[in-house]
């Protein structure tokens, strides 16, 4: 194994005759603060390429170390990765991942996340990219320390290696009882070893502290209010700002009249051609000088949700149009030869990430080089931003983000760092800035609202032999069926979207599974066939066939028979390498129409389990987020302006919405374990959409499914929630 | 700008502050109490829960001057001697959390309900605790934390 030809280097030596000057700057910046003790560097290789290798333009960083690992004298380990925690428990399962093949306590590990001057580049926390890319990497990285440090323990012992193993912390000579700490083998001095192949990697049938219920790190900290997150952050000297926002998207100011709010003592209004904010010695005087500027505005006519699907269809945006998606076989032919047709449209709303805390930022200057404190789910991407705005190298920009009050996909950017860097710029003193409420749900982004039109048909014995299905804006992952048919048409259409949108836990995958998840159910039923014997009739891929057997076995499915007060629905699928199949129960209350979710039983596969309570709690989460998409969550606009950017008016799930749920775990140890942030969510609205439907006859082809009626801009809707 | 003492955790802190400053903006912002959270500033979310003589409240609706004759306690003032509240604990032992920005205001609601109530029905922590929102949607274990803590032998002890 190449490991074995790579020496241990002392440091100052060139390890890699190719890199030299990057790993040099990687000594001189970490080990001045890591002190003595072995640093791994792991090494781009091409697995990680799209991952950790792209778009890295000549920092101070190295740009081909992925992540990096210190044990100190101690034996303390610190393991440095660019990804963050925002609630979906990484910092626990990737510290148990290290502490498995690097043969340590798991309380040895501290895990140094997204701060761009201590931590690798990474290109962000999403996309349930963290267990199947940085989970590996950090398990080579820790396989090959322990390898070296078993390789020092045997230069010092004159042995052979292979006749030595590690564990707790130690190497042990099992002939003589003999053993090392981590730690001591270094003997204080400073030690950099890089490594760049793989490395034999501990089987997750062998795991002893991954596939464990590990609980949270530092979890007493969330319980006592210690834990510090963005918004919590101050600074000597601080001052609080706030920014002045438009009457509406697209707005031009008319007019502008701060003099009031510059008279309020210590306020100090800043203008910066569009930009006008302002810095005052507290949060509450600078939220009164903001309410004392006055300012009128301009709001150009603008889309409202009246009409919105139609506007998608009708606007598509030129140039990302890239031809159908999936084409196999013909469409028309199989249609015109089908015993069954059913052709549909499905709609999802925009809707809101609406993470309790809101968009946050401290920026401070110092001596020329900026340093904010934010929430972010892609620090790197943040500073870029700030680099960019103020004309500053990326090396004299540093973002830390403190694990935050979470993203779902909505903290992608970093408009509060530019603002409180700005407003920090003009006062000379760092500068808090938090969002409102109103502000995150109108300055923010969305998740793309949707139109999705299905045509497919079937042979009366069930099977499906046409697919074809158009999505315009809501977004390309999953679009495709994991059902075996042999004529598809699958396309997506971007359109130009009236409202800001991005990414969202889900995105897309929940408004396909929600389209074709009650598409294939509306053929079930035209078919005259149980919807779960139809969708395994239609399904080769055993991983799915899996999880739908063992939530239908988990629910009682085929006993549970649905009258016109309890509906029974079933939905699934994959995406990101999680497989997912969802069971639920919705009562309905006949006179009110008033639908509420009862019970929901989900299984779930994504390979071998790193942590399973870290991941029931996210599946049952997203299972719990799921709900308000699904029946209750929607963003209504009008002339520019958000109509519901608050929680009284927008409505997110709370304990009486929440049913009984059981989650049921498929630990596949031989397959390798992947994301499961997202996924989770999908099977949720179309199991509940079919559930509705069995119980009363109506399919509900538009999320959200049951409102809240009487809002402006909505449409009727049959159910309530 | 006026000049009054709160009662925060046991102590008498002066506070300078307007009449009409949250008692929100002053624990965060003046006392430096950061585990009481902005969520919304429209009592919507229920993250900024604090107690007032025992009583959940929502401190982003209060003004800090009008809670000057309060007892009033934060998350910071739970644990006694090093040791957890039993809420605190039992939402510890059951992982009830997810982000953990809601926890704080969900560990002093089911405080003040286990408070007026020994042995809340699921019904009744629903209804106490429907006020504050976790979008991580971690409803179920917090649930299981409430109904563990009210089984706790101490419970009663907590403040």
């Amino acid at each position: 194994m190449s490991r074995r030809d790579q020496p241990v280097l002392e440091l100052g030596q060139s390890s890699s005759p190719g890199r030299p000057r990057s790993l040099q700057l990687a000594r001189r910046d970490f080990l001045k603060v890591l002190g003595g003790g072995l640093l791994v560097c792991l090494t781009r290789t091409s697995a990680w390429t799209q991952e950790s290798g792209r778009a890295f333009g000549g920092h101070e960083l190295p740009k081909d170390v992925s992540a990096w690992l210190h044990i100190a004298v101690d034996g303390q380990v610190k393991v440095f990765t660019g990804k963050v925690e925002v609630g979906q428990n990484i910092r626990t399962s990737l510290a148990q991942l290290v502490a498995e093949e690097l043969k340590v306590p798991f309380d040895a590990i501290t895990m140094i996340m997204g701060d761009t001057d201590l931590t690798p580049w990474d290109m962000g926390t999403f996309g349930s990219r963290t267990t199947p890319t940085m989970g590996p990497q950090l398990r080579i990285m820790a396989a090959a320390a322990r390898e070296t440090l078993l390789d020092m323990a045997a230069q010092r012992w004159h042995v052979d290696p292979t006749t030595l193993t590690a564990a707790e912390g130690r190497v042990i000579d099992p002939q003589t009882s003999r053993s090392f700490t981590y730690g001591g083998l270094t003997r204080g001095e400073k030690l950099v070893k890089t490594v760049s192949s793989e490395e034999s990697l501990t089987p997750a049938p062998e795991w002893k502290i991954a596939g464990t219920a590990v609980p949270k790190a530092e979890g007493r900290d969330f319980v006592t209010g210690k834990h510090k997150y963005p918004s919590d952050i101050t600074r000597p000297e601080m001052m609080f700002g706030a920014v002045l926002r438009p009457d509406g998207f697209n707005a031009t100011l008319a007019s502008l009249d701060t003099s009031a709010a510059e008279k309020l003592p210590g306020v100090k209004v800043v203008r910066d051609g569009d930009f006008i904010g302002l810095v005052a010695p507290d949060a509450f005087a600078a939220q009164s000088a903001l309410a004392a500027i006055q300012a009128k505005w301009n709001v150009p006519a603008q889309p409202s949700n009246q009409g919105l699907f139609e506007y998608l269809k009708n606007n598509p945006e030129t140039g990302r149009d890239d031809g159908p998606q999936h084409v196999s076989g013909s469409v028309a032919q199989a249609m015109a030869g089908a015993d069954l047709k059913v052709e549909e449209q499905y709609t999802v709303a925009y809707i809101a990430h609406a993470p309790l805390e809101p968009r946050a930022a401290v920026a401070e200057w110092d001596a020329g080089k900026l340093t904010v404190w934010t929430g972010t789910q892609r620090p790197f991407g943040v500073r870029d931003e700030l680099a960019e705005a103020f004309h500053l190298s990326p090396a004299q920009v540093r973002v830390i983000q403190p694990d935050m009050g979470s993203g779902y996909g909505g903290k992608h950017t970093g408009e509060a760092a530019i603002e409180a860097a700005r407003l920090a710029k003009a006062a000379g003193k760092p500068v808090k800035v938090v969002w409102t409420r109103s502000e995150e749900f109108t300055w923010a982004y969305f998740r793309p609202a949707g139109l999705i039109e299905i045509t497919a048909g079937a042979r009366r014995d069930g099977t499906v032999v046409a697919w074809q299905c158009h999505n315009y804006n809501s977004g390309p992952a999953a679009i495709t069926t994991p059902y075996n048919v042999a004529n598809q048409l699958i396309q997506y259409h971007a359109a130009k979207s009236p409202l800001r949108q991005g990414s969202y836990r889900g995105l897309a995958s929940t408004a396909n599974h929600f389209a074709r998840e009650s598409h294939m159910d509306g053929l079930a039923h035209a078919a005259g066939i149980d919807p779960l014997e139809f969708r395994l009739k239609n399904l080769a891929d055993p991983r799915l066939q899996a999880v739908f057997q063992a939530a239908a076995a988990k629910f009682g499915w085929g006993r549970l028979k649905s009258t016109p007060e309890r509906g029974f629905g079933i939905a699934g699928g994959v995406d990101k390498g999680g497989y997912v199949a969802t069971c639920a129960e919705v009562e309905i209350d006949p006179d009110g129409k008033r639908v509420r979710i009862r019970r929901i039983v989900q299984a779930w596969e994504s390979g071998a389990v790193v942590n399973p309570d870290g991941l029931r709690n996210q599946l049952t989460g997203a299972i719990v987020q799921g709900i308000g998409g699904a029946l209750f969550e929607r963003i209504l606009f009008a002339d520019g302006r958000i109509l519901n950017p608050h929680f009284a008016q927008y409505r997110l799930p709370r304990f009486s919405d929440t049913p009984q749920v059981e989650v049921v775990l498929l630990d596949r140890k031989d397959l390798p374990s992947a994301g499961a942030g997202e996924t989770g969510l999908v099977g949720l609205a179309p199991a509940v959409g079919n559930a509705i439907f069995a119980a009363s006859g109506i399919r509900l082809r538009n999320m959200p499914m049951a409102p809240q009626s009487g809002m402006q801009g909505e449409s009727n809707t049959q159910f309530r929630s | 700008m006026g000049d009054f003492v709160l009662n925060v955790n046991g102590a008498h802190v002066r506070v300078n502050a307007s009449s009409e400053e949250t008692l929100l903006s002053v624990l965060r912002n003046r006392l430096n109490l950061t585990g009481t959270k902005y969520g919304c500033g429209e009592g919507q979310c229920g993250a900024c829960t604090v107690l007032l003589d025992g009583r959940a409240t929502r401190s982003c609706l209060v003004s800090a001057e009008s809670a000057a004759h309060a007892k009033i306690v934060t998350i910071e003032g739970l644990e006694q001697d090093g040791k957890l509240s039993p809420v605190q604990q039992a939402f510890l032992d059951a992982g009830a959390f997810q982000c953990g920005y809601c926890t704080s205001g969900m560990i002093l609601s089911a405080t003040s309900l286990l408070h007026e109530r020994h042995n809340p029905t699921e019904e009744q922590i629903v209804e106490a605790m429907e006020g504050n929102l976790c979008r991580c949607g971690t409803y179920p274990r917090i649930l299981d934390a409430v109904k563990r803590a009210s089984r706790s032998p101490v419970q009663g002890a907590s403040r």
